[in-house]
């Protein structure tokens, strides 16, 4: 049975929908990423997933509880770390800790026990007695995150936890989601990173308020049609120009040093076609290989430009 | 002449050391990227590339001239986007092109033409009368970007331009991007997404003021990186992570069902690593040495750069 399961969920606000039917099964233990443009409705699910959202129509139920009927049973199951998640300033690391233990009903020796763990999960031990104020980004994220799970919830929903974060403090944040992962926790998280998307087990992509696919991270790349050669060389503009005349080009795009080119995948030797019409155009080029795409690539196929209207 | 030619620029404010001896230089038309942790310096060194705060030591040239001496001669030549830019919202999109363009010193028939000109360019035609407060996050930046170019600027510098814009949104202000560069525009951007970082022609790691490494992103990842990457694909991932956590690694990420490792001379520990993970059954399907990701080789030289400033 799925932990987060939930079937026909809608919600609008006025005459914008922002939920529009949407169907989620997440196995116990599951990491799922769910990515999609502004606007695709991502967090208005999560808020309705977390019980302080009312739908307008479907049902949810995590752990088998509904969320609807039950919403305070849920809460005890549940983690949620809303994107703008209060901590208090003025209140040190391990006082904030405190307040949120005391929301939960946490006390007396499990609350100790379970402060100090946390405090060394969230690898924040050195700093409990520092104010929240004073934090880095990253460490005001960890602190976040660890105040949502002092009730040790079995669910996790995260909404965009390291949006704005920096790298070394993205990884550490990820590797305490691995700890989690580790010991069962179900997570589900949104990302605008797509390279954190590529660290869950199955990604769902939102768009307009529906779920349009949702894979392991390797199935969605290998939705984009064609296959895909990077070429390196200096002149990008004079060797787009000459692909863009290559029999069985499909579209192609610079990407920083490189230019990706999307070609028909019946070519027998794609590499070698495309290497010997740049020299027949008196082109040369550092390097070209065939290569994966991105799954930034594959996002934008599967949305296309319809998702960028102003 | 580059671009931008900076020679053993430092910045201490007080006892801190927010930048740190660092030398680079950017051709014209080239998209040269800044990729740094919050604090690494980012900020400080654009700030002192533009003229707008003296350098403790060293020198910055832009366009050909000594920003240290004379900075009030590069601000008309210079685009800037700031982090935290600031469009009116109460103001239609004409009107905030209108308002800036004349802090440029643009006016009448010039201003009129700039206008157009920038509007086509981002494509904002359309929605030219429409309140900036109701434009969709990723156009904002777009127009922050057109109020930066309404002077012609030669360099544009960029200071995050794309913190949390969605991927389809970036993919375009990066076209634009590359559109300015291939007219011989300079430009200079900050990032923390190491994806953007990627898609620059060369780039600068920079961690606690001082610089990483430089060069193309490729060669970045072929010649700074200390280490080899696995990618190990198995039934049981679970209990692979705990195995390779106590297997004497730099690093252990899952990543979905597979797991990236990292460590010095990997190639040569396959064989012990796979027969580690047969041991405790974790379901081993495969062990492959892959190319490191830039944020593998930015996070490895900035855990050595700390080792170095330890000691």
């Amino acid at each position: 049975m799925s932990t987060i399961r939930c079937e026909n969920v809608q919600r609008r606000f006025g005459r914008t929908v922002a939920v529009a039917g949407v169907d989620l099964a997440i196995a116990a233990g599951e990491i799922y990423g769910l990515i999609g443009p502004d606007g695709a409705g991502k967090t208005t699910l999560l808020r309705m997933l977390a019980g302080v959202l009312r739908p307008d129509a479907g049902r949810i139920h995590i752990a088998g509880v509904d969320v609807l009927q039950r919403p305070e049973q849920v809460r005890s199951l549940l983690g949620y770390m809303p994107q703008r998640f209060s901590l208090y300033a003025d209140l040190s690391v391990l006082e904030n800790l405190v307040f949120y233990a005391d929301i939960f009903g946490v006390r007396g020796a499990t609350r100790r026990e379970r402060l100090e763990r946390l405090l060394a999960f969230a690898r924040l031990d050195a700093f409990r007695h520092r104010p929240a104020g004073q934090l880095s980004g990253g460490m005001k994220k960890k602190l976040a995150l660890a105040c949502a799970l002092v009730h040790h919830p079995r669910v996790l929903l995260l909404d965009e936890p390291t949006n704005g974060v920096d790298p070394i403090s993205r990884r550490e944040f990820w590797d305490i989601l691995a700890d989690l992962h580790l010991e069962g926790v179900t997570i589900l998280v949104t990302t605008p990173y797509m390279d954190e998307a590529e660290r869950c087990r199955r990604v769902g992509l939102m768009h307009q308020g529906r779920i349009l696919r949702q894979d392991a991270p390797a199935a969605l790349r290998a939705l984009v049609p064609g296959r895909m050669v990077a070429v390196y060389a200096e002149n990008l503009p004079a060797v787009a120009a000459a692909v863009a005349a290559f029999p069985g080009h499909r579209s192609h795009h610079t990407y920083g040093d490189r230019l990706h080119v999307f070609v028909d995948a019946d070519l027998a030797d794609p590499v070698a076609a495309l290497a010997a019409h740049m020299r027949s155009h008196g082109l040369s080029f550092r390097q070209i290989l065939e290569d994966t795409p991105r799954l930034e690539e594959a996002f934008i196929h599967l949305i296309g430009h319809q998702a960028s209207l102003p | 002449m580059a671009a931008v030619v900076v020679e053993h620029l430092s910045k201490r404010f007080g006892d801190f050391v927010a930048v740190n001896d660092i030398s680079f230089t950017v051709a014209h038309g080239e998209i040269f990227g800044f990729l740094g942790p919050n604090g690494s310096g980012k900020t400080t060194t654009i700030r002192m590339a533009l003229g707008l705060l003296p350098p403790t030591s060293g020198s910055v040239r832009v366009l050909g001239i000594d920003v240290v001496r004379h900075p009030e001669r590069i601000a008309r030549r210079v685009g800037y986007m700031s982090q935290k830019f600031s469009l009116y919202p109460d103001l239609t999109v004409a009107e905030n092109l209108q308002f800036y363009g004349r802090t440029y010193g643009l006016r009448g028939r010039e201003l009129a033409r700039r206008q157009e000109e920038v509007l086509t360019l981002i494509g904002l035609e359309p929605q030219r009368r429409q309140l900036t407060a109701a434009l969709a996050g990723g156009w904002k930046q777009k127009l922050a970007l057109a109020t930066a170019l309404l002077h012609r600027p030669e360099l544009l510098v960029l200071d995050e331009p794309t913190a949390g814009v969605d991927p389809i949104n970036r993919r375009e202000f990066w076209r634009l991007l590359y559109r300015l560069a291939a007219e011989g525009v300079t430009v200079f951007v900050t990032t923390h997404y190491m994806d953007e970082a990627e898609q620059c022609h060369r780039l600068a790691l920079i961690h606690n003021g001082t610089l990483l490494a430089v060069g193309a992103p490729e060669t970045i990842k072929q010649t700074h990186m200390p280490g080899q990457v696995v990618e190990v694909i198995c039934a049981r991932p679970q209990v692979a992570l705990q195995v390779l956590r106590t297997a004497d690694l730099s690093e252990v990420a899952l990543y979905g069902e597979r797991i990236h490792i990292i460590g010095p001379d990997l190639e040569q520990r396959l064989d012990e690593l796979a027969a580690r993970l047969e041991a405790a059954a974790a379901g081993l399907h495969r062990l492959r040495l892959i190319p490191p990701s830039l944020e593998d080789v930015f996070i490895a030289q900035t855990a050595r750069n700390l080792q170095n400033t330890a000691t």
